[in-house]
């Protein structure tokens, strides 16, 4: 097993990055006696420092991914590298490795020490992959192809039946290497754990550097970070349109909150609500027609709907207390909102016309910020315990189970993955801002911080958030 | 007597402001404002709305005025305004007062020890505790506009209770600064 991860160092260090550290982090003696066979997967559960500075424009700008993967079950895969793939621009299989490897859903099997490493199935010797304990195989190239484009191959097999699971060839410009290598990474992990993978899918962020505050797009990778707003005044919750084009956020640049919606590819950005007082915490309806937005235009903050185009807000609650952080529900027929009517805040639900609300949280004092999973049957919220510290939960509708997630003590903002399966938050620690994701099931822990300043209120975007011209 | 009123007034604006928040409830500070001290604490109170006019200094900018007091400092998790304060909010009450033209905006602002988008509710609720004590007194609501940053815009950077502190505000802002 520490071959298998010399192998991967070796895979990475070939992007020629200056700043990679891989390091091995054990796991405390609590863990060893709750993780039956422990000892035979020690080696699994790494720390995984992943620091690769690829775009030198980008450099200060560039997340840096670290990986805590609980043991569990995981598939062993080789991922041979691909052929000619030191001759093109950009290399595919470090990318997949990184991807599936953080996923916590997959062992890296050595792929060193063959005398030809295979790149067409004639070549596969399944024996010599079974006895690596390889359960499932991908092999590839790289070639060049007309119009100084490439043609990117690769084949992922069944080790122990000894067949072709998938096989796709993509002809692509340079600068979509790495999107392939996202797709790949997609198709891998679908045909093995049987739901789409989001290795293709977009995240904003809030980069606070000095007094600056950037909105960023970046892949689901942390690369490729692109600002496409800069202020001096404070901008906050970023939310994405179901449909990936758009970003609704609260800008402070009038010197008082109003939500702006921006079109990713146009560049061109409407104030959406400036009414008197307070406009924020806007969420959008799955239809991409509406959004809530939390106004204190008639009294203290309440919940309001609006059109994307802006125009007239429409009251949902009425109260004298504070309701804001709303949310539609999945199927868009209710509004999950926070309110201190109560007394702390805590989760309420209401139907989307309006109505009476429901209480839907009870434990603790202070549960706010909710977020609801694609499926509709998780919500992900912030918790304030007795001693201050902030820490994400979730709730399962049908069953009304609270679960806590992180630690703390200052995480917010909990973002899901298109698929369900990874929350994504903000996690600030000794006053700096980074980025936690957390696998719902608690297993698999990421932190992704940037050099150039205090990373805060993630966005995870949809399938398809791949606008390909982001303006500046 | 009507400074006595006023007081009052002041008193039961306060006491209605009390925190919502957590069940952890503080008391407004019981202690009455009584007249004398109302009285001694706004010692420029005639003429205050003669002199902005025409006079050689501006009373909001004079550093010797109660008026270029500007912050009113929370408890953390509350927004309740503390009695201390309750002269600054008389002064600029009385100013508003005299001062019909002017318009004001209050900024309500948490420390970062709270959800960034709830701390929003907490820096308008403070907002809204210093408007109601400012309406009570005479004011009349369409003069003031209540926003909150949240806790977005820190006058203290530190990560303490000092720095906290600090950040634990709202500030009045009138029209033009």
């Amino acid at each position: 097993m520490i071959r298998d991860i010399q192998s991967f160092k070796g895979d990475l260090l070939a992007l020629g990055s200056q700043n990679l550290q891989l390091s091995f982090g054990a796991i405390g003696q609590g863990m060893r006696k709750l993780v039956p066979g422990f000892k035979h997967r020690l080696a699994l559960t790494m720390a995984l420092f992943i620091g690769i500075f690829a775009a030198a424009q980008h450099a200060n700008a560039q997340l840096i991914i670290d990986v805590t993967i609980s043991a569990g079950r995981q598939i062993p895969i080789a991922i041979a590298p691909f052929a000619n793939e030191l001759n093109a621009p950009q290399n595919i299989t470090p990318v997949i490795i990184n991807n599936l490897t953080r996923t916590g859903l997959f062992r890296m099997v050595n792929t060193g020490g063959l005398t030809q490493t295979p790149s067409e199935p004639s070549q596969v010797n399944f024996v010599d992959w079974s006895s690596r304990s390889a359960e499932a195989l991908v092999i590839g190239s790289i070639n060049p192809a007309a119009d100084g484009k490439f043609e990117v191959r690769f084949r992922l097999f069944d080790v122990a039946k000894q067949n072709q699971i998938t096989s796709v060839a993509y002809t692509v410009s340079a600068s979509q290497l790495r999107a392939t290598a996202h797709k790949i990474s997609d198709e891998i992990y679908e045909k093995l754990i049987g739901e789409k993978g989001v290795f293709s899918t977009k995240i904003a962020y809030v980069l606070k550097r000095g007094s600056r505050f950037e909105l960023q797009v970046a892949d689901a990778d942390g690369f490729n970070p692109q600002t496409v707003l800069a202020s001096q005044e404070p901008i906050r919750s970023p939310k994405w349109s179901p449909d990936g084009n758009k970003i609704a956020y609260v800008s402070f640049e009038s010197r008082k909150s109003t939500v702006i919606v921006q079109d990713l590819l146009t560049g061109q950005r409407k104030t959406i609500a400036n009414f008197r007082g307070d406009n924020y915490a806007p969420n959008w309806a799955p239809d991409g027609r509406r959004l809530v937005v939390a106004l204190s235009k008639d009294a203290v903050s309440q919940i309001y709907v609006i059109s994307a185009d802006g125009g007239d807000a429409i009251r949902i609650t009425q109260s004298n207390s504070i309701d804001t952080n709303a949310t539609f529900t999945a199927d868009g027929s209710n509004i999950i909102f926070v309110s201190d009517r109560s007394g702390g805040p805590q989760l309420y639900k209401v139907p989307a016309s309006g109505g009476t609300p429901t209480r839907m949280t009870f434990e603790g004092n202070y549960n706010v910020n909710p977020r609801v999973s694609s499926d509709g049957k998780l919500i992900a919220f912030v918790n304030r315990d007795a001693s201050s510290r902030l820490r994400i939960a979730t709730l399962e509708l049908a069953s009304n189970q609270m679960t806590i997630l992180t630690e703390g003590p200052l995480d917010d903002s909990p973002s899901f993955s298109p698929n369900g399966r990874t929350i994504l938050y903000e996690s600030k620690s000794g006053g700096r801002g980074a980025l936690g994701s957390v696998s719902v099931d608690g297993r698999v822990k990421s932190k992704l911080t940037s050099a150039a300043g205090d990373v805060r209120e993630p966005a995870w975007g949809p399938y398809g958030s791949s606008p390909g011209s982001l303006t500046k | 007597m009507k400074k006595i009123l006023i007081g009052f007034g002041l008193a039961l604006v306060l006491a209605a402001c009390a925190s919502k928040d957590g069940g952890k409830d503080v008391k407004v500070d019981s202690k009455p404002v009584v007249p004398e001290t109302s009285t001694s604490a706004t010692p420029t109170t005639s003429g205050l709305g003669s002199t902005n006019v025409n006079g050689k200094t501006d009373p909001l900018k004079d550093p010797n005025n109660i008026l270029s007091k500007r912050i009113i400092y929370f408890e953390y998790n509350q927004d309740t305004v503390k009695s201390e304060f309750t002269d600054v909010i008389q002064a600029h009450a009385k100013y508003l007062n005299d001062n019909r033209g002017r318009k004001i905006r209050l900024e309500g602002h948490a420390d970062e020890r709270g959800s960034r988008e709830y701390n929003m509710a907490l820096g308008q609720r403070r907002g809204e505790a210093v408007r109601r004590a400012l309406t009570t007194l005479g004011v009349s609501a369409d003069r003031i506009e209540t926003v909150s940053f949240g806790e977005d815009k820190p006058r203290a950077t530190g990560h303490d209770e000092a720095a906290w502190a600090q950040n634990r505000r709202v500030e009045v802002v009138y029209d033009g600064e």
